[in-house]
């Protein structure tokens, strides 16, 4: 049995989803390779965005794809910086709005 | 930052078949990837064979006023390697009766080497269609000697590259030394200043990157574009194209690699990117490369790891170009630097 949930060297491995289910796993594909690609966003704004929801979304292999994969677009550590506080901002900006939720209900329960 | 050679520190990768060892070992041996041989054998194109000559490297010494982390010449100051005139002018004899329409000379810093000036107006008499000095940009304002050589390079129609890792200082340090940011920009704009890579000049400057760490290089029409932006917006600077580089796993860059425990992660990425269309195009098809002491390679790496050609014709003063086209290239699984996405070459991308 593996001793971690996570192995770096799985992330090699990804495209080995399509062999239990061609279809959908190429489709998968297909698409992921078109978002990436050149568009009314160049490669290297995309990369930085899906850094920033790699963190926000906590995946570790998407982390390591996506720091290795703005390195090789020429972005500095400290973009790779902002662009993660950016998600993390998107984060507790959406967590703390819900407190509105909260001070709504506390109003109409209690006055 | 490193100061010395590898050779100075007396490390063991310093040695050539050291470093083979490594790349024959390891993930190589037990089948987790493909040697290089077998993987261009699945597309029948082993063995690599060398096409007419075009283009004669020409490495006149290992010295260097750098010590840059990732150097695959292991250069430095410390290298005594050097050209003598007599090995030149066998160069220079062999020029003339090959056919190459292109000159390219590299060192370490070549304008390190006495008897360069004298080499460059020698040659430039021949008349070669390209003419390409490899110039690391600081030696122009490393010492009063150096700061006339965009004048030098202007009067023989030098078309220079240079390299240049990053737009930005804090990158470009890191990797090359600091310091070095700030000189290469004055040298760019001394080179823009005598008519170098401006819009339209003959007199060419081409730039080159190579990543400052364990990855490949982004899409080179892509980063030319963000470096011509940066340059141009940050210093007012211009130049021509821009070739992405990738680290080839030899020298420096394979002790880095060790060291960082990056090295099988980066053989996987190599292998993953394998672009058999790339291999038609490696350089060591029509490129020769001569080292500091006369003899022959089939590219620069291959000097770096002592793999001499597979020919007759050993040493340019035994040139002869019946033994050494269609000779068998030497590879090694560093080879895999050369073929990795849409391929790298002295000259960027070749797919
Ligand atoms: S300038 Fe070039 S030759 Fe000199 S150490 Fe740096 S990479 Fe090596
Ligand atoms: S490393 Fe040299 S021999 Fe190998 S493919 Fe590249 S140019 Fe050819």
């Amino acid at each position: 049995m593996a001793k971690t949930y996570y192995d770096p060297a799985d992330l090699r491995k990804f495209g080995k989803i399509t062999e239990w289910n061609e279809e959908l796993g190429n489709k998968f594909f297909d698409y992921y390779g078109k978002v990436f690609e050149e568009g009314a966003l160049t490669a290297r704004e995309k990369s930085l965005i899906a850094l920033a929801v790699a963190h926000t979304e906590q995946c570790p292999y998407c982390i390591d794809a996506y720091t290795k994969d703005s390195l090789q677009r020429g972005v500095t550590k400290e973009e790779m910086m902002e662009a993660i506080h950016v998600g993390a901002a998107i984060k507790s900006g959406a967590t703390l709005v819900h407190g509105v939720q909260m001070m709504n209900k506390v109003n109409k329960l209690d006055g | 930052m490193a100061t010395k050679s590898l050779k100075k520190l007396g490390s063991d990768l310093a040695k050539s078949n050291k470093q083979l060892e490594i790349l024959s070992n390891g993930i190589f041996a037990n089948d987790e990837l493909p040697t290089f041989k077998n993987k261009i054998s699945e597309t029948s194109q082993f063995p690599l064979k060398a096409k007419p000559l075009e283009i004669l490297q020409i490495n006149v010494g290992y010295m260097c006023n750098q010590v840059c982390e990732h150097c695959h010449v292991d250069a430095g100051p410390d290298r005594k390697e050097i050209m003598t005139q007599e090995t030149m002018q066998q160069i220079l004899d062999v020029i003339k009766t090959t056919g190459a329409h292109t000159l390219d000379l590299t060192g370490g810093a070549p304008e390190m080497n006495p008897n360069f000036r004298w080499f460059v107006e020698e040659a430039s008499k021949i008349g070669v269609k390209d003419f390409i000095v490899r110039s690391n940009l600081t030696i122009i304002r490393a010492n009063k000697k150096y700061y006339d050589l965009p004048q030098f390079f202007k009067k023989h129609n030098i078309h220079v590259i240079s390299s240049m890792p990053h737009w930005t200082r804090g990158k470009t340090d890191k990797q090359r030394g600091e310091g070095v940011f700030d000189m290469s920009i004055k040298a760019l704009q001394e080179l823009n200043a005598v008519g170098y890579g401006m819009p339209g000049s003959d007199l060419k400057l081409d730039l080159v990157y190579n990543p400052s760490g364990a990855f490949l290089p982004g899409d080179q029409s892509a980063m030319e574009k963000d470096f011509k932006k940066a340059l141009m917006e940050d210093f007012s600077i211009q130049f021509h194209n821009l070739f992405a580089i990738t680290n080839l796993p030899i020298a420096r860059f394979l002790d880095f690699l060790i060291a960082s425990e990056n090295y099988e992660d980066y053989m996987y990425s190599l292998v993953e990117a394998y672009n058999p269309a790339a291999v038609a195009n490696v350089m060591c098809t029509n490129t020769l490369s001569v080292s500091w002491d006369g003899y022959l390679f089939d590219c620069d790496f291959n000097q770096m790891l002592e793999l001499p050609v597979n020919s007759k014709s050993k040493h340019i003063s035994e040139y002869k170009t019946e033994l050494l086209e269609g000779r068998n290239i030497v590879i090694s699984q560093h080879c895999y630097g050369c073929t990795a996405g849409a391929g790298s070459s002295c000259q960027g991308v070749v797919a």
